[in-house]
Formats: structure tokens, sequence, C-alpha cells
């Protein structure tokens, strides 16, 4: 981290690419924001990063835009169009129910994106806070909580979450719970690491040698740092995560019916899929194209974060 | 040989190792490290187990409710109470489970009223059959794809690895399953519909091992074999894919960490062939690394099994899994999780004692 000098020349008019750029960053906020844009730079040099970005993009644009998207309800039966192929009227056919395939793939983005921002939300402040104490107090506190994310990290993370999404009862709510219990050990592992690298960093021991206490030293100085890279980490465990929860949505153990979930709609489509394939082909795709984005997203900011590794 | 001269000259922790059998006796180092093996395979053991105990028991579906259905009176649902020990103190609670899955009591299905054991053992040799299928798939055609693609790196054949880690990480395998089913069974009717085995087939073959590829073949049964082949030979694809698209970027990434070795270097200068270098130095070095790889992937495929014999109706784990989802059978959950968790870390097990035994480096 570099500590902000004061300047007494500030930077020239010149805009918001000058402050990017400017050799001496004045606070915290512009080092930081500077840090953004320099790994920007380096990202926009993948093309297939920035092809996933934009997929990214757009499901949070389809899932925000949904009702103007299409005319179509998702829920409302229409038994009388029941399994119409594709059409115009019908970009995708209909599924079952008599169902626009389109509108339920549109409206479904909100279930994903819902699954997303919920899973990162709780998984990323438990691994983190597992992960530098751990690392922080070491010890005794280190073996034992350690110990835990190993036997997390040990057995197969489908099986486990869909044993606790079985013990909590079919939802979205309870895929989300089951999916963070088998998706925080990672992220502990990665932020207990960041922890050890810096406990012993001089600006650590000035804050405790002015006396605060670990908790504050921990959540105020030592979070803070590990912050950026479990967010990185969450961006290349996503895909996995979503491939968890169309499984677990596929089993029936997602969001419920009648509600568009894009692996339910897989499953129920299972039936009627050698007369119409149609219904369960857009769910798939659907899945595999978002997955899809965040391995290449992911694959990117790896490239940016640690250009040597890998390729 | 002069490889191996080489080797040894360059592999520096030889040395340290011979420092530190130095100190203490060389017995007591062997045995401090088994017991701390120990250790951690009993605990992880019993995270396991408590796992399963609070998929039954701490969370909040009712376990009573589970048995008995919703209308249920109150002396009915206090005996229930009673004889699932719910009234003992959870440690308590825990220690009966323990000691009942150390005497092979998984308790019964509350569908079926069957022991769970004995469900397990009848099911388990169908998916192993399949996971295995899957595997010689992924490393028969994993690995040398891998090395081709490192020892040529941006050939067609790099990309292609490329896509296919990218494929096989973004499409879900059950998608996969259900499309392979479309294409191959419903539309050019390839290959054998879900289950095991065509009914009409079914009970010729006594079962020995309880793999019907090797029964069969025993038995000389060359009909049930064939019949038995065209139904494994989808879903074990597909499975084996994803161990493929693995597999194959691991020992890509694997090999040119090894081609870009000093020693590696030596080989060419001395005008060993293309060939040679790569199978008989670089890929050596790659061998014990390639089994952790392996043992890690037999574990995806369990994973993936669960849903692709869903797909396939393939009576194995994974459906027996399933079902008991769906009827919210716990019990039938809860062991067919502990056998998966078991089975993955009894593999992880026996990968790292051949990891010690074949590293010349942890020796």
């Amino acid at each position: 981290m570099t500590i902000p000098i004061e300047q007494t020349n500030r930077s020239e008019p010149g805009g918001f690419r000058q402050w990017l750029l400017a050799p001496e960053p004045e606070g915290l906020f512009q080092s930081s924001v500077q840090q953004f844009y320099q790994g920007w730079l380096k990202f926009r040099l993948h093309p297939l990063g920035l092809v996933g970005l934009a997929v990214i993009i757009l499901l949070i644009l389809v899932a925000v835009a949904a009702p103007v998207l299409t005319q179509y309800d998702p829920i409302v039966q229409d038994m009388a169009s029941r399994l119409a192929p594709p059409s115009a009227e019908h970009w995708l056919g209909t599924d079952n129910f008599g169902r626009d395939v389109f509108a339920r793939i549109i409206y479904g983005a909100r279930t994903t994106l819902y699954i997303i921002i919920l899973v990162t939300v709780i998984v990323a402040p438990i691994g983190l806070l597992i992960g530098t104490c751990s690392g922080y107090f070491g010890g005794v506190v280190d073996e034992i909580l350690m110990r835990i994310t190993d036997i997390f990290l040990s057995f197969p993370g489908l099986v486990l979450a869909l044993g606790f999404a079985a013990a909590l009862g079919p939802g979205i709510t309870n895929a989300i719970i089951a999916i963070s219990l088998t998706a925080w050990p990672p992220i502990a592992r990665l932020a207990r690491a960041e922890t050890l690298s810096l406990r012993n960093a001089d600006f650590i021991a000035a804050v405790r040698l002015q006396g605060a206490s670990s908790m504050a030293i921990i959540t105020r100085h030592i979070l803070p740092m590990c912050i950026p890279s479990v967010i990185v980490r969450v961006t290349l465990n996503m895909a996995g995560i979503i491939i968890t929860a169309a499984g677990l949505g596929f089993l029936g153990l997602g969001a419920q019916p009648p509600w568009p979930e894009w692996g339910a709609m897989a499953a129920t489509g299972r039936e009627f899929m050698l007369d119409s394939p149609w219904v369960i082909a857009a769910p798939g795709i659907a899945i595999a194209l978002v997955s899809l984005a965040f391995n290449l997203v992911g694959d990117a900011l790896r490239d940016v974060l640690d250009p040597r590794g890998g390729e | 040989m002069a490889s191996a001269d080489l080797q040894s000259e360059r592999d520096p922790n030889r040395n340290i190792d011979a420092f530190a059998a130095a100190s203490p006796h060389p017995i007591l180092i062997t045995l401090r490290r088994l017991a701390g093996r120990v250790v951690a395979i009993v605990t992880t053991l019993l995270g396991l187990l408590f796992l399963t105990f609070s998929m039954g028991r701490l969370l909040p579906a009712d376990p009573v409710l589970a048995i008995t259905g919703a209308e249920v009176s109150k002396e009915v649902y206090d005996r229930v109470y009673r004889e699932l020990g719910l009234d003992q103190p959870i440690w308590m609670q825990f220690l009966t489970y323990v000691r009942n899955v150390a005497t092979g009591d998984l308790g019964r299905s509350t569908t079926t009223g069957q022991p769970i054991l004995s469900d397990l053992l009848t099911i388990f040799p169908a998916t192993i059959e399949l996971a295995l299928v899957a595997m010689v798939v992924g490393i028969v055609v994993g690995v040398p794809l891998g090395i081709i693609a490192a020892v040529r790196r941006g050939s067609i054949i790099d990309h292609i690895v490329r896509i296919l880690a990218l494929a096989g990480h973004s499409i879900p395998i059950f998608w996969t399953g259900l499309m392979a089913l479309f294409i191959f069974y419903a539309k050019l009717r390839l290959v054998g519909a879900s289950g095991r085995i065509d009914v009409f087939y079914e009970g010729l073959v006594t079962p020995v091992t309880g793999f019907l590829l090797i029964d069969s073949a025993l038995q000389g049964q060359w009909e049930v074999f064939r019949n038995a082949l065209s139904h494994i030979i989808l879903p074990g694809s597909i499975l084996g894919y994803y161990s493929v698209a693995y597999i194959s970027r691991m020992s890509r990434s694997f090999m040119l960490e090894q081609l870009g070795q000093e020693y590696i270097l030596t080989a060419k200068a001395k005008g060993l062939g293309r060939r040679q270098v790569v199978w008989r130095h670089a890929f050596r070095n790659i061998r014990v690394q390639l089994l952790t790889i392996m043992a890690l992937t037999f574990g995806g495929l369990l994973e993936g099994a669960v849903l692709i014999e869903t797909v396939f109706g393939w009576p194995g784990l994974g459906q027996y899994l399933t079902r008991g989802l769906q009827m919210n059978d716990m019990n039938v959950v809860m062991g067919a999780v502990l056998t998966i968790g078991a089975v993955f870390l009894t593999i992880n097990m026996i990968s790292d004692v051949l990891y010690r035994i074949l590293d010349p480096r942890t020796r």
C-alpha cells in the first residue's frame, strides 16, 4: 500500500485521466481507483475476458429490464398454446403450460443474479472472518479453524450442498444457504494466506503499539486489505457456483415452481424433450453462457493479477 | 542410465532429506508423521460424520415429522421423539450416531423400511462401474491430449484442449446428458435407453463382482455384455468428457512446467529426439502429480455421477441419493452423502500414500 504523501502542487487541470495516472496519488481513494484503473488497462488486453464481462453486464441488464424485454408473463399459464415450437410470436417456443420460454429465460436471469449476489454477500464475509482470524491469531485457533475448513474442502461440494439443501427443505433461499456452506472454505484459505503475509508488517505492529485490540486490527486493517483478492477469487469460483445452483435446481431443490429457474426449467422439460427439444435447449444454453462468461472473466483476472502463472 | 544420474544430481531435496534424517532417529520421524496423518484422517472422518449428523438432526426439518407424517397425535410424536433419542443432549445423540455408523448401522429408509447399508451395498457397484469407465476415458484421452498440447503450444490441439476445458467447466453435466440422450438415443438410436441393462437381459448374469461388464464377460454372456456396454457407453463417456476437460488441462500445465526446466535443455543439447525428451524425461516427472489429479478427478466424478445417474436412470448411488431427496428420506440422504464422502476421503488417502511412496523427494 502506498502511503499518501501531502502535496502542495495539486495535479494540473487535465481532468479525470490525469487524476487517474498521477504518479503520486493524494489519498487512499485516489490510489485505490488508480490501482483499479491499472488493472483495467491490463484486463482490456484480453478479448475473451471482455466478451465474458459483456455477457455478465448483459445478464444484469436483462434481469433489471425483464418486463420491458418481453410482453409475456413468465408464470401465467396458457394451455391453448401449449408446447408451441419457436415462432415469430414465441421466439423460443412455449413450455408444457403454454408459458413463453423466452420470457422464462429472461425472468430466470433474475433468479441467477439473485443467487450470484446472495452467495457473494454470504460467502465473502464468512470466509474473510474465518481466514483472517485463523491467520492473525495462529496457534490453536488456526489449527481448529483450518481443520474445519479442510473438512468442508475434502468432500465434493455438490453432494454436501445437496445434503444441506435437503435438510433445510427445498426453496431458493435454502439452496443459497446450502451453496454458501460449501463455498466459503477456499475463500477462508485465501484470506488466511493474505493475513499471514500481512501479520508481521510494520504498519500492523505500529497499530498494535498504539493499543488497538486484536479485533480492531483484524476488522479495520487486515480485512480491508484482503477484500480485493477475495472478490477476485469469488468471481473465479462463481462459474462453479452457478453450475452447482443449476444442479440443485435440476434436482428440484432450488427455486420452486412456478418461479422460473434455469436448472428447474431443464428438469421439467425432460418429459417433453423428445417432441419439443426447445424446452430444455434454451435453459441449458443460458446456464452455459453465464458460467462461461464467469470462466472467461476469471481467466483474464488471473492473468492480470499473476502474469507469470498459467499461460 | 545417463538421465537417472542427471536427475539425482540436480535433485537438491535428497541432500536436505539426508540432513533431516541425521538428527532424531528416522523411525521416530516416520512414526510421528504417521501419527499426524492418523489424527488428520480421524478428525476429518469425525467432521464428515458431524456434517451428515447435522443434516439429519440439527437443521430445521423435523426428524419426527419426517417419519410420522404431518398429522400425528401428541403421544405418538413424543414416543417417536424419545425413540430417536432426541430428548438426549446433542453430544450424546452424536455419539450414538457415531457408534451406530461404526457398527454398520445406518438406519432404515423411512419410505421402504429397508436397512440403508444393504441398499448401499447393492447399488454401489453400479456407480463405481460408471465412474471407472469415465476414469478410463479421462486418462486415455486426457493425458495424451494435455501432453501434446504442452509440447505443441499454440497448435490446433492446444486450442482444442483449451476449448474442451472451458466447455467442461461451463456446461452443466445434466444438460449434456439430456442432449446426448436426445441425439444418440432418441434420434440416432445408437445406444441403449436408461438403466444399466434392458429388462429382457436382467437376471441372466449372476452377480460376482457386481460390475455387469466384468460379470457378463466372465460368464461368457456376450449378448448381455453388448447390451450392458450399449447402456454404459453414453453416461460413461459424458462423465468421462468432464474428466478429460480437467485432466488434459492439468497435464498440460504440469508438462509445460517440466519442459521449461534446464534438464530438458540438457537432454535436447545431448541430441535426444523429441519423443525421448518428452516421454522418457519430462513425462516421468509428472507421473506422480498426475496421480494426485486422478484422485481429485474421481471425487468430481462422484459429484457428476449424482446428476448423470438421475438423467440416465442409472441405479447407483446418485439416483439413490436423489430419490431420498425427493421422498424427504433423510436417513437415505445421510447414508448416501456419508458414503460418497467416505469414498472421497479414502481415495485421497490412497493417493497421498502413493505420492509418498512414488515421489522420491518425500521419502
